[in-house]
């Protein structure tokens, strides 16, 4: 194999660190859900432009989840629209990061395949593995 | 290509949600050997980046627009199963709070885009990978191309279920070619930001990228630390 740089990685650079890592992409979920999606198109996407151009749109039902409070993407009581949207958004990517890191973890192989250089991982009271191991 | 409730009739929406079930049941289980301490938290960073990220619609010409599916991009990051729990964790929460996607369409939605979406997105990746160089820098344009493909497949996916289970009458012709038309062009923009995403993460942590891992060695880890890297 010709000079593959990534099996030979260079371990002199720098690194984003696992905490840096997550917080920017964390920070960028924000962003996108909170901000970016103030200015997403109106325009309907291209299922319903499609239901609308040959005539079955008029099948769609409300869904029963109509009344939440997050409804439509927008929060109920909050009149600013930029808000509103704001807060849905982000509450709604809050909700999914929860429920899927809680069942990502639920649902993981204890212990990691490198030794992990990040001692949080190591930390599961219930891993099977041998305490050297961590 | 989120679905609501009453395109399809009760047999095809009780099917598509018992398909719903069993692959989320099988998901779990092969997701087990996808995710370990490092990657199940990436897991729920993917599925909210996707949850976001789908709230952007971007506009495609002629009054239509797309948003990410985000099936490709969860599948070459934390692995196709795991993805498959991503993106329909994302459609639960869209459905229950958001009202986006009907509630008696979950199943459907799952199926379209959390099965198909991710699935077909990640056999093509593995596809192209296959032909290009053997790197780490490979990963992204071969992500992408998953990607590209992934969206209009969903969309022949959703036309064809139409066809046995849909409540109205169409020209099947004429709406196969709308939708997989729309949704190739709506597939670029779901392979400009899946490359983007991809490329970003490979090149800042390629350790915690599925579809790289025969790539980074593993182990790469074991640079030289003066202290903690915390």
């Amino acid at each position: 194999m010709s000079a593959d740089a990534t099996s030979h990685q260079d371990s002199s650079r720098p690194r984003v660190s696992r905490r840096a890592f997550f917080i920017a992409g964390l920070l960028v979920t924000v962003l996108v859900a909170g901000f970016v999606s103030y200015y997403a198109s109106s325009h309907p996407d291209g299922l319903n432009f499609v239901a609308e151009k040959h005539g079955f749109i008029a099948k769609e039902k409300e869904s029963k989840a109509a009344d939440s409070p997050f409804a439509g993407y927008s929060t109920k009581g909050v009149d600013n629209d930029r808000l509103s949207g704001g807060l849905a958004g982000v509450a709604g990517a809050g909700l999914v990061l929860v429920l899927m890191t809680g069942l990502g973890l639920a649902v993981r192989r204890r212990g990691s395949d490198d030794g992990d250089e990040d001692a949080a991982g190591g930390s599961d009271a219930s891993s099977t593995r041998a305490p050297s191991q961590a | 290509m989120h679905v609501p409730d009453g395109f399809f009739n009760a047999p095809t929406s009780i099917a598509t949600g018992a398909v719903a079930v069993v692959a989320v049941g099988y998901a779990l289980r092969r997701a087990h050997r996808e995710l370990d301490d490092r990657t199940a938290p990436m897991a729920g960073l993917v599925a909210a980046f996707i949850f976001a990220a789908q709230m952007v619609n971007f506009p495609v010409g002629a009054g239509t627009s797309g948003h990410l599916l985000g099936g490709a991009l969860a599948a070459v990051l934390v692995g196709p199963w795991a993805a498959v729990l991503c993106i329909s964790t994302v459609l639960l929460v869209q459905g229950l709070f958001m009202a986006d996607g009907g509630l008696t369409a979950l199943g459907t939605n799952i199926t379209l885009m959390g099965l198909v979406g991710s699935l077909v997105g990640y056999a093509v990746f593995r596809l192209v990978l296959g032909v290009l160089p053997r790197r780490v820098g490979s990963v992204a344009p071969a992500a992408a191309v998953g990607a590209l493909v992934s969206v209009p497949v969903a969309a022949l996916a959703f036309t064809a279920l139409f066809v046995v289970g849909g409540t109205a009458d169409f020209d099947t012709g004429a709406v196969l070619k709308a939708m997989v038309g729309w949704h190739a062009v709506i597939g670029i923009g779901e392979a400009v930001v899946t490359g983007f995403v991809v490329g970003a993460v490979v090149t800042s942590r390629p350790d915690l990228v599925y579809g790289a891992r025969a790539y980074v060695k593993s182990g790469s880890s074991l640079e030289i630390r003066t202290g903690a890297t915390r």
